[in-house]
Formats: C-alpha cells, structure tokens, sequence
C-alpha cells in the first residue's frame, strides 16, 4: 500500500482546521441563499409585470449576471469597488455581495418561470368558480406554484455551496486554503499529504451537496 | 479608461481567451461523447455499468470543479499519475460535464413515447434499427436547449482552470491588476473577452429554441 | 380444412399478479377479419400487442404459419415483417415526413430498392387519396390522414395479416369514416385482419368473426349476426346495450 498521505489529517488539530474552513464556505453560502430567496421572489414577481423600463432592466440584469462566470462577477466586485469606489471591501463581504446578486437573479428567473407556468384557464376557473383574486391567488396560484419552486431551489442551494469554493481565487481563507497550508506544513514529514487531504475535501464537499440533491430529487418526484 | 494600457495588452487576452476556448471545446467535445455513453447505458438499463454510471454522476454532480481540478492536478501524481495542465483542464472539464450531457440526453430520451419505439418494432426493425432510424434523432433534438446551456454552463466552469497554472482569462486579469493596478482596464477587458466568447453561444441557443419550438414535433 | 394462418393456444398474460389474458385460445383462416370487442381494460389491446411480442406473455403459444413468435427472439424482427400494426396514435415518426415514414422499414430492413418501394408508396397513397401529402410532415396532417399514412406504411411491409389497435378511437367523428373506409376496401381485397374497435357498426360491417373478450376471457366468439342480435352471455348483453339510448322524455 502506498503512502497516501491520509496520516497528515489524524495530527493535531488538522481535521479541525479542515472543518473550520469548510464552515466559513457554507456559512457564506447559507447567508447568500437566505439573502436570495426572497429577493428572488420579489424579482421574479416584479419581471411579470408589463411595464417595459422595468421589464428592460431586470432583463439585462439578468442576462448579464448569468452569463458571467461567477468568479469574474467576484473579480469586479473584490478588485473593481476597490478602485473605483474606493471602498476596501472584504473577501467575504464581496463573496457574500456576489453570490447573492447571482442567487437573485436565477431565482427571479424560476419564480417568474412557476408565475407565468400557471396555464390562465386556472385563473378563469377560479374565477368562475366565485372566487376573488386573493382567494385565487392564496389557494390556487401559490400552491402549485410553491410545489414547483422548492424543489428548483433546493438545487439552488447545492449550486450556491459548489460555488462559494471560487472565493479561494480571492483569497478567503476557507476549506482549499486550509488544505494548501496543511500539505505545505508538512511538505517534508510527509510529502504524498496532497491526495489524501484535497480527496478529504472532495468528500466533505460530496457530503454536504449530495444529500440536498438526494432531497431536490424526491420532491420534484413527489410533487410532479 | 487608458485606452494605450488596452491596447498594449490586448494581444494578451487574445492568446488566453483562446487557451480558454481552446481547451473548453476539446473538454466540452469529449464531454459530449461521454455523456452520449452513460446515457444509452441509463436508457437500456445495462446491469452492473448502470450503477456504475450512476455513482460517477452523483460524484461529478455534487462537488465543484474547482477541487475536481485540485484533486485531478495535484492529489493524482502522488499515486503515479501525472498530466500537464491543459489535459488537466479538458480531463476535469469532461469529467464535470459527462454527467450533465448525460442528464441531458436522457431526458431527451424519455420524451420519446414507447409507441415510438414500438411501431418501430412492429415494423420490422431490430432494437438498434429503431434506436439508430427513429428514436435518437427525435431525442438529440428534443436535447438541444438542455445542451446549449450545459456547453454555457461549462465555458463558464473554464473561469477556474487559473487555480492549476493556465494561463487563461482569469490569470492574465489578476496577473495585470497585480502587476500595473490597471484595475479597471483589466476588469473591462476580462468582460468584454467572455462577453465574445458566451452571447454568440447564448444567442444561438435561443435562436435554436425558438425555432424548435415552433416546428415542434408531435401531433 | 386448410392449416389456419395464426393459431393462438392457451395464451395467458399477467401484469405483476394480475392476469389480464387468461387461457385465450383461437385461430385465424387466410382472408379472414376477425373484430375483437369488448369493455375498456378487457384486455383486448394487449392481445394485439402479445401478437406481435410487443409484450412478454407467462403461458401458451402463438404461431404464425406454424413458427412461434417468441417474445425477444433473435428471429422477431423477420416474425414482425409479416404482421403489419396500426397504433390508436402518435406512431408516426415525426421528424421524418410521409413518404420517408413509408420507405424507412422496407428499404433499411427489407433491404428494398428505393425506386421500387417509393412506386408502390405513391401507389397505396393514391389509393387512400393522400398521393399530394407525400412531402408533408405527420404535424401537417389531420388525425385521419395520419392514420391512413400509418395503414400505408405498414402495407408497404408486404404483411401477411394486419393488426389495428382502436385506430379511430382519438380522431374526431367526421376523421373516423375516411379511416374505416380504408380498412372495409382491404377487406374486400381479402386481407387477413384482427380489429380492436369501438364502432359496433363497422365492426358488424367488416367481421367474419367477432371475438368478444370479458376479464380476460373469450366469451363469445361468433357471427356477427349472431352477436349483434342474439348474444349468448348477459356479459355481453350487458356490454351491448352500453351503445342504446333510451329517450329521456
């Protein structure tokens, strides 16, 4: 059995240290995703409405944060604001800024999806049926509507956890940063640390995205 | 904006935007040829490979490219195996990108009606004949949309392959704003350098959509 | 008397536990149509669809000409090419238009001369009044006009008997008549046909036989006459009088 380096996790308080980088990636990932949701929601109403300004903005504010990469989205705001606005803005301040304005824009986008999904005879039927628009509105639309978003936003959750491991690139110190100083501290004692720290990241990642797909999945098939 | 700072490193961002395309097509190619596989595999329930399959996806699914690279680039040569950046690059891409051409394909698959399938039979034809003359084709249309935005998606992905030493749009940005602190100049080109390389493909997969969904299939 | 075209033994279909063909036992003659009626979820269609093994069946034999069709095997497709299928719908290929739905089996199975099978497409198509669709796309063509393309498409198979599956059941009324005309023109031709319908007067019209299937079962397998007008069983009595109105005033 060769050496795979798996010994440099069991010394000191390295599993620990692994974890609390771990920890700083989701946490950033669990502020964004409660900062996204209801603003998408409310970005995702606002696009149905008919007025053209506003249709017009929200269009290309979508647009352009979905087809960016992310990590250039975080590039602007950590090194752009700098510059331009002479702000110092922190790593994960700037993480936390861009994850949420990516998590509002593909929310806005599902929840005006689920809106204009609704086929209009349902109106009509409520409608027909004496109901008022509230009453339409809290026991027709919003059911159906609610049944189709969890489980799209539960994948929201597992993409916004995959994508806080980009704040490496500016610099946070979270999981992989973590895992870069623990196999240079022990590049001599033992120097095969590489594989069996980054294959411990790769499953400490699995773990948390995998359960929450397993959850996405069983919803969409219960509810379809 | 100083547009002689534009000017002078536009050739730099030339040559990194094509190291982006050119290992994102290569990755996306084989992507595809991957995905294709482990979808036939899902669709005709093949014992063993099935799970197989299976296993790969969920890993590739749920965890980022970002340490598929670091695990590919710096945890493999510790047990022997060692490649260079750009096949690196392409191998991790194809590697994320299987499983979601995979979703891809197969979900074009299973809107094909069985009927399909069976008037195909009863016609005569083998299995192969029905999946080749009649089935495939309807499926790899109905797959369009989903593809075009798996091909988006990973062009995107390919924003990360700086963090294994390619020198690709990402570094040659940071690279300028660390070294001269043309902040804005090196922003501008970064966006205006993945503004050329995504909305052609944005554009054209809405442009496919469009039409497919007018021609729509069906009754 | 001759060695009948298909002789169906003691054939019995289960889904899970549920028996859904139980001990179903007949023979087709060269030249014969044969209507199978009955209740929805009798099991009618899914004796057409074990017929031609589109389905496993749990017990008995069916043979074509004396050669059994089993049920994935490696002479199926070879079994197939002689029984031509209509389906109730959707069994045209959509991306592929008229003409190239007729052509695809027999020139990639049979093997056949595009000229040659392209001639006698545009024959059977002039036959049942669609030679100008020949380039459309199924999308373009009415319920009836696909149902008579998918009828072309499996007699350019050159079958030794057809099988159709409720082909009428989703069209609309006036659709219904363009399609059975075509099926009465064939049997007057003498082919050897099994019918699942709904429409009890064609369905008298066409049979030499009606088979009618209750749970499973063959329970009356008569004249047409003789169905119609004098049912032997209360099932299908019953069944029958599911098509008489009384006035309600």
């Amino acid at each position: 059995m060769p050496d795979l380096g798996l010994d440099v996790l069991f010394k000191g308080k390295n599993m620990l240290r692994l974890l609390g980088g771990l920890w700083v990636a989701v946490k950033i990932s669990i502020i964004s995703v409660a900062l996204s949701i209801p603003l998408g929601i409310l970005l995702g109403i606002v696009m149905t409405w008919k007025n053209p300004i506003i249709k017009a903005v929200t269009r290309v504010y979508l647009e352009f944060i979905r087809i960016m990469p992310q990590l250039v989205l975080l590039f602007i705001v950590f090194f752009g604001t700098t510059r331009t606005l002479g702000w110092d803005v922190s790593g994960e301040l700037a993480s936390v800024i861009v994850f949420t304005a990516w998590g509002t824009a593909e929310m806005g986008d599902l929840v005006r999806g689920a809106l204009i999904s609704i086929p209009k005879h349902q109106y009509e039927s409520s409608a027909a049926l004496a109901l008022s628009p509230a009453q339409t509105y809290f026991y027709i639309i919003i059911p159906q509507t609610v049944r189709r978003l969890i489980p799209l936003s539960i994948n929201l959750i597992t993409r916004m956890v995959k994508t806080t491991s980009l704040i490496l690139m500016i610099g946070v110190v979270e999981v992989l940063k973590v895992a870069q100083q623990i196999i240079e501290a022990n590049r001599m004692t033992s120097p095969n640390a590489a594989f069996g720290v980054y294959l411990v990241v790769l499953i400490m990642y699995f773990l948390i995205c995998w359960p929450i797909s397993m959850l996405a999945r069983y919803l969409e098939k219960k509810w379809r | 904006m100083n547009w002689d700072f534009i000017q002078e490193y536009l050739p730099l961002y030339e040559s990194a935007a094509l190291l982006t395309v050119k290992i994102g097509v290569a990755g996306i190619a084989l992507s595809i040829v991957i995905g294709f596989l482990c979808a036939v595999v899902l669709f005709f329930k093949i014992p063993v490979l099935r799970q197989a399959v299976s296993v790969y996806i969920e890993i590739s699914r749920n965890t980022p490219l970002l340490i598929q690279l670091f695990f590919i680039y710096y945890a493999l040569p510790k047990i022997g195996i060692k490649i260079n950046p750009e096949v690196c690059g392409m191998v991790g891409l194809a590697f994320l990108g299987g499983s979601y051409m995979a979703e891809a394909f197969r979900s074009g698959l299973e809107a094909i009606e069985p009927i399909q399938m069976e008037s195909a039979l009863s016609l005569g034809m083998e299995k192969s004949q029905a999946l080749r003359y009649v089935v495939l084709p309807q499926a790899v249309s109905i797959s369009v949309p989903a593809f075009v935005a798996n091909i988006i998606f990973l062009l995107k992905e390919t924003s990360v392959f700086s963090a294994i030493s390619l020198m690709d749009l990402m570094f040659t940005a940071k690279d300028l704003i660390g070294q001269y602190y043309k902040t804005t100049e090196s922003l501008f080109l970064l966006v205006v350098f993945y503004l050329i390389i995504l909305l052609p493909v944005s554009l054209l997969g809405s442009f496919i959509e469009r039409r497919l969904r007018y021609a729509g299939f069906g009754s | 008397m001759a060695e009948p075209l298909l002789k169906i033994e003691h054939l019995t279909k289960k889904f899970e536990n549920n028996i859904v063909l139980d001990d179903i036992s007949f023979d087709v003659a060269q030249g014969e149509v044969i209507v199978v009626v009955g209740a929805s979820g009798c099991g009618k269609s899914t004796l057409l669809r074990c017929i031609n093994a589109l389905e496993p069946i749990q017990g008995g034999s069916i043979k074509l000409h004396g050669e059994e069709i089993v049920y994935g095997s490696k002479n199926l497709a070879k079994m197939r090419q002689q029984i031509g299928m209509v389906f109730q719908s959707y069994d045209l290929f959509p991306h592929k238009n008229v003409i190239d739905n007729i052509l695809l089996a027999p020139m990639k199975v049979q093997k056949r001369k595009k000229s040659e099978v392209r001639e006698e497409a545009m024959e059977l198509l002039r036959r049942v009044g669609l030679d100008d669709k020949a380039e459309s796309y199924p999308r373009q063509l009415s319920g009836g006009q696909k149902q008579r393309v998918a009828i072309v498409r499996a007699l350019c198979m050159h079958p030794v008997m057809l099988l159709f599956d409720e082909v009428t059941a989703a069209l609309d009324p006036e659709m219904v008549r363009e399609v059975l005309d075509v099926m009465l023109s064939l049997a007057k031709q003498g082919r050897t046909m099994i019918i699942v319908t709904h429409e009890m007067q064609f369905a008298r019209a066409i049979a030499d036989r009606i088979l009618f299937i209750d749970k499973g079962k063959i329970v009356e397998d008569t004249d047409p006459d003789t169905f119609f007008e004098h049912p032997a069983s209360d099932r299908a009595k019953q069944f029958l009088n599911i098509f008489n109105f009384e006035r309600s005033k």
